[in-house]
């Protein structure tokens, strides 16, 4: 309404004079104030605004511990001490950061998981679903990349074993090794690449990753715990009948959640930085040292159930592939699943048996990528990860003729 | 004072949030295992006198070896409540200003020569290895002719430091037992300490000495432990409060949905 001479105050007038120049308006009605999602959204809906708040807060204190950090083998590992010590505040923005680091993907575990639960990934969310894992895999590639960056024993050793996997491949593992390290062996310029990748490459394809999600999922418009496309049922307004304004409807229940989020965040950042060796390993307070191996190198806990797969198998190449094929996997979710019914609410107990099985195959390689690879836990591993993979690979045949239950009309909502 | 009760305050927290990983560790520990000294050192980085008592065993039995190179001498005398004469006087024996870092003279490729392997800095050996291993570490020395030093540590075995602190604890000596766990599999487990020569203080006085040490180090190895769990708490408090206003916001705004 740009023509209607406003009579307002300031604020409006400037809004108006920016409207004509940039739809500021236009973004906000699109994305926020005429935004509808589903009134019946629980607690799983939480976790992509947690999901952005815990970017944000990776970003900003990023930012911040870029100001003293040095990205130099002789200089990186004292820089991070003086960070802690020196730096006014810079303990806390340091465990913000690496607490941030392993909340980014419990945040990210739990959305992903939420899609499983209410089949987000279907039609015709395949895109949104695909553009989230890349997201994911970026995220992946940006811990692996950060943890390098203190370089602790762990980190040093950690990334020694992560990039020799790449070794694996068929006659250009070697060179591919020598390549991504830069070097011979993991050193000063190994550091200062992934110090690049880290603070610019991967944040930036992250945040135009997130948008493009969020630009596919303002598309399609947001699932819900019925699996029912609200768009289906408009009122004569042009108002799906079961949506609510994001804004202020959503937005306000969003911060109650992030409020509870930040309470458990908290709790970690001040009182369990190092959350009992899990969040921030105890070798890797022992600087880099090339000539020393420690004894048990274990990945961070958001990597072990895949290191788990890794080391399940008996050969390197075939671990390696099982390992990436774990995550290509479920790039194919959408198309792997044949059943029309979304949600678990209606699907039939196939489904829910298997994604139970998943669920907890998914953890218990979590918890095995921990421990040595040795005797039972072995044997553990490889079951689990016969149970991972049989969740994806026999999806179109137990769900073809899954005995689903009706789907209402509208969704389910008590007051 | 609040201080104290502010700590015990966050070691329920801490306890809370242990609670959630006991599967995880308890998984970790049943894979560990083996002999030795597990002595709990229960210090407490709160009490004052204490990191004082320890700062002071620091560089008086420490220090000729082992640098604390990230650690300042005035941020010690912030903390612990030391003047700058008092960290002049009692600390600082080749330091020139009270804002250097706590370094050595001794060069680390001599070091590496005179001891197999140059002694490594403790600015992070609590947060490396763990309080209660350090404490367990300096009580586990035991006469061992084979060794150049002469004595061997239960919890690192053939390490190349010597004891250094031989003179307050004395000499002990460790008692090995065969133990038959399962038929006819026999292991040598260690039993006790036997005290052979007393030294300067009691067994419970050399005890204490090693807790305040090691009360310094957990310290040192992360100062802002001090202030970090005290800001933790209004932090939350702060939290708590916005969640109980964010909540009223929400059902004020949903109060129409039906």
């Amino acid at each position: 309404m740009s023509n209607v001479k406003s009579n307002g105050g300031r604020g409006e007038q400037l809004l108006a004079w920016i409207d004509e120049r940039f739809p500021l308006s236009k973004m906000i009605k699109e994305h926020a104030t005429e935004y509808y999602a589903s009134k019946n959204f629980n607690f799983w809906y939480v976790f992509g605004v947690l999901a952005m708040v815990v970017l944000i807060i990776q970003l900003i204190t990023g930012i911040f511990l870029t100001m003293n950090y040095k990205p130099s083998a002789d200089d990186a590992f004292a820089s991070v001490e003086y960070i802690m010590r020196d730096v006014q505040w810079g303990w806390l923005i340091r465990y913000m950061h690496s607490t941030g680091a392993s909340a980014f993907f419990i945040v990210i575990y739990l959305h992903m998981f939420r899609a499983m639960l209410y089949g987000s990934y279907k039609k015709p969310r395949e895109l949104l679903w695909l553009i989230g894992m890349v997201i994911y895999v970026a995220l992946m590639a940006e811990g692996f990349l950060g943890y390098l960056l203190p370089w602790g024993q762990m980190s040093y050793w950690g990334a020694q074993v992560i990039i020799s996997l790449f070794g694996a491949i068929p006659y250009v593992g070697d060179p591919l090794v020598e390549w991504i390290r830069g070097d011979f062996f993991i050193s000063d310029i190994t550091l200062n690449r992934f110090f690049a990748l880290h603070v610019i490459a991967v944040p930036l394809a992250l945040c135009m990753l997130v948008i493009m999600h969020i630009l596919a999922l303002h598309e399609t418009g947001s699932n819900n715990p019925d699996g029912i496309e609200i768009k289906n049922n408009k009122g004569p307004d042009g108002i799906p009948v079961d949506g609510v304004a994001f804004h202020p409807y959503l937005t306000a229940k969003d911060l109650v959640a992030i409020n509870i989020f930040l309470i458990a965040f908290c709790s970690v950042v001040f009182f369990a930085p190092e959350m009992g060796g899990y969040f921030l390993e105890h070798a890797n307070f022992e600087p880099a040292n090339s000539l020393k191996t420690p004894e048990h190198i274990a990945p961070v806990w958001y990597f072990t159930p895949f290191y788990a797969i890794l080391r399940a198998v008996p050969d390197k190449l075939g671990g390696v592939v099982l390992m990436g094929g774990a995550i290509v996997v479920l790039f194919f979710l959408p198309w792997l699943d044949r059943c029309e019914v979304k949600s678990i609410r209606y699907r039939g107990w196939t489904y829910k048996f298997a994604l139970a099985c998943f669920a907890v195959s998914f953890l218990a390689l979590g918890w095995l990528g921990l421990l040595p690879a040795e005797g039972v836990y072995t044997l553990l591993a490889r079951i689990f990860t016969i149970i991972y993979f049989g969740f994806f690979l026999l999806m179109p045949f137990y769900t073809a003729r899954e005995k689903t239950k009706p789907v209402p009309d509208r969704v389910v909502y008590h007051k | 004072m609040s201080f104290s009760k502010a700590m015990r305050f966050n070691k329920f927290v801490y306890g809370l949030l242990a609670v959630a990983m006991i599967g995880l560790s308890a998984g970790v520990q049943a894979a560990g295992g083996g002999g030795g000294l597990h002595d709990s050192v229960g210090n407490d980085v709160a009490d004052t006198a204490s990191l004082q008592r320890g700062v002071g065993n620091y560089v008086n039995y420490c220090m000729g070896c082992h640098s604390m190179q990230y650690v300042r001498y005035n941020s010690i005398g912030e903390d612990l409540g030391l003047t700058d004469e008092q960290l002049i006087n009692n600390l600082m024996f080749s330091a020139e200003k009270t804002t250097d870092l706590m370094t050595i003279a001794m060069p680390p490729e001599s070091a590496e020569q005179w001891f197999g392997q140059a002694p490594p800095d403790l600015s992070l050996i609590a947060r490396s290895r763990g309080a209660d291993y350090l404490y367990n570490f300096l009580r586990g020395f035991y006469l061992d002719e084979s060794s150049p030093t002469g004595v061997n540590n239960l919890l690192l075995p053939n390490a190349s430091m010597p004891h250094v602190l031989w003179e307050l604890q004395g000499t002990q000596r460790a008692i090995f037992d065969e133990v038959e766990y399962a038929p006819d599999v026999t292991r040598v487990e260690f039993v006790g300490f036997e005290q052979v020569t007393p030294g300067k203080l009691t067994p419970e006085e050399y005890d204490m000495f090693v807790r305040d040490l090691v009360n310094f180090l957990d310290y040192a190895g992360a100062p802002e432990q001090l202030e970090r769990t005290y800001l933790g708490i209004w932090v939350i408090l702060f939290l708590l409060v916005f969640l109980f206003f964010s909540y009223l916001l929400k059902n004020e705004i949903w109060k129409d949905i039906k």
